[in-house]
């Protein structure tokens, strides 16, 4: 398929859109990446996305799809041959959607207010809130994963994906705060998850580099020290 | 193998509404368990540990949560009379509009709430004001018949449902929030899930639905006094 066909508006440091690369890499479909400047967003963002104006996109056919949740099922379904995003069973689908809700709606919102929290004191409730999640998604970690190496089992899928494109920012969270989250005592199950999953074929290429998120990171805050922790996405 | 359907949820939820919507749709018999959210069942706790909250499935004693997920499982497990589109692409669209709705939803209903329950004149004209801000947006959407243009009841037109209890809440405090004039697209919308026989399985019952809003909003603004 040529790739031309296969289009992403993204930005390197978008957790949402790295989900995107590494969906297609598994399904080893080839795309072109646009590289979006956030600061002045491309035509072809702002036509493909009109009520979001937000990465990630991905335009198929030049059809665009929206919503890094939408476009990982759409990627599984245009291109059904193995290997598989989410599960076949519906109950196994059902749970993998429902973990991804709570990783979107809970952890990435709190991971988001440890930046926007004030005072020590403030930052410590942020930061025990995203220890708390993390304690609650580990336990979804041996449910789902049943002692294998991933969420999805033996190899990286839905879930391994939705939470996996945080780990760049959880590091950044660390290290802006000089602490741990992602305790290898607290929660060994996703500790050694986090590894495996970062040295995956179709991870460790995309990946962005931590160090690099983190200088990132640091001259956004610093720049704009009234920014609420929105990552750019 | 004989099918145990059960549904925890509230009738007064839009969320648990969309469940038996979609669970009527595909023929699939339901026990229903009614749950009081100020003293939930040791059942639902069990079922729901992570939110606690409805509305919850439990298929042959498997339960599942959050109402979009839901309302997936039904589709992918009961195949006949499908609520998602079949083509991916359309698909994508479906649950593109579902999120954007419950996100909208999710702005407005706290306002609305806020306008319901301060009881101060200030604070429920600001609740007012904050409300018709994202309406303007679902609005705008609406308008240009980007959400769906469809005469059957699907994913995108389910979850829409909920624009209803905005309308409940307006008859509930005497006052307009969703109007035809500043909004003529979602008031064509919300009449046909008043009037249209299809339509209006999506909401409960409109006279009980804003008596038991009207208790909760009196009670509340006796309370601030």
């Amino acid at each position: 398929m040529a790739g031309s066909e296969v289009k992403v508006l993204g930005t390197w440091a978008s957790p949402f859109a790295l989900r995107v690369h590494i969906a297609l890499g598994i399904k080893s479909v080839k795309y072109e990446w646009v590289e979006e400047n956030l600061e002045a967003k491309s035509q072809l963002l702002l036509e493909s996305n009109p009520i979001n104006k937000q990465v990630p996109v991905l335009i198929h056919h030049h059809k665009p799809i929206c919503e890094s949740l939408a476009i990982l099922q759409y990627i599984d379904e245009a291109w059904p041959s193995a290997p598989s995003i989410l599960p076949s069973d519906p109950h196994h689908r059902a749970v993998a959607r429902f973990w991804a809700a709570y990783i979107d709606h809970k952890l990435f919102t709190w991971l988001k207010g440890v930046a926007s929290a004030e005072g020590a004191e403030g930052k410590k409730v942020a930061l025990d809130q995203v220890r708390e999640g993390l304690v609650v998604v580990e336990a979804a970690f041996w449910k789902c994963s049943k002692g294998r190496d991933f969420f999805s089992g033996a190899g990286i899928g839905y879930l391994d994906i939705v939470l996996g494109c945080f780990l760049g920012w959880l590091y950044v969270a660390e290290k802006r705060n000089d602490v741990k989250l992602l305790d290898e005592e607290k929660m060994p199950g996703l500790a050694a998850w986090a590894i495996k999953f970062c040295q995956h074929g179709a991870v460790k290429d995309v990946m962005p580099d931590k160090d690099e998120l983190l200088d990132y990171a640091n001259m956004v805050f610093q720049a704009m020290p009234k920014l609420n922790g929105q990552c750019p996405s | 193998m004989a099918e145990e359907v059960k549904l925890f949820g509230k009738w007064t939820s839009p969320f648990s509404r969309r469940i038996e919507v979609a669970l009527k749709l595909k023929g699939v018999e339901y026990e229903f368990f009614e749950e009081d959210t100020f003293n939930k069942s040791p059942a639902l706790l069990n079922y729901n540990p992570v939110h606690k909250k409805i509305p919850v499935l439990v298929h042959n004693g498997k339960p599942i949560a959050e109402s979009l997920v839901i309302m997936e499982y039904i589709d992918e497990t009961w195949k006949h009379n499908p609520i998602l589109p079949i083509d991916p692409f359309e698909k994508a669209m479906a649950r593109f509009w579902a999120k954007f709705i419950d996100d909208k939803f999710w702005a407005i209903w706290p306002a609305v709430k806020k306008a319901m329950t301060s009881g101060g004149e200030k604070e429920r004209e600001e609740g007012i004001e904050e409300a018709q801000l994202h309406l303007d947006t679902l609005e705008t959407q609406l308008k240009e018949k980007k959400f769906f243009g469809g005469e059957r009841l699907g994913f995108v037109e389910i979850s829409a449902s909920l624009i209803i209890w905005i309308v409940v809440s307006q008859e509930v405090m005497g006052v307009e929030i969703l109007t035809q004039e500043k909004f003529p697209a979602l008031h064509e919308l919300t009449q046909k899930f008043v009037h249209d026989d299809v339509f209006k399985q999506c909401v409960p019952p409109w006279e009980p639905l804003v008596a038991y809003f009207k208790a909760q909003y009196w009670g509340a603004v006796a309370a601030s006094k």
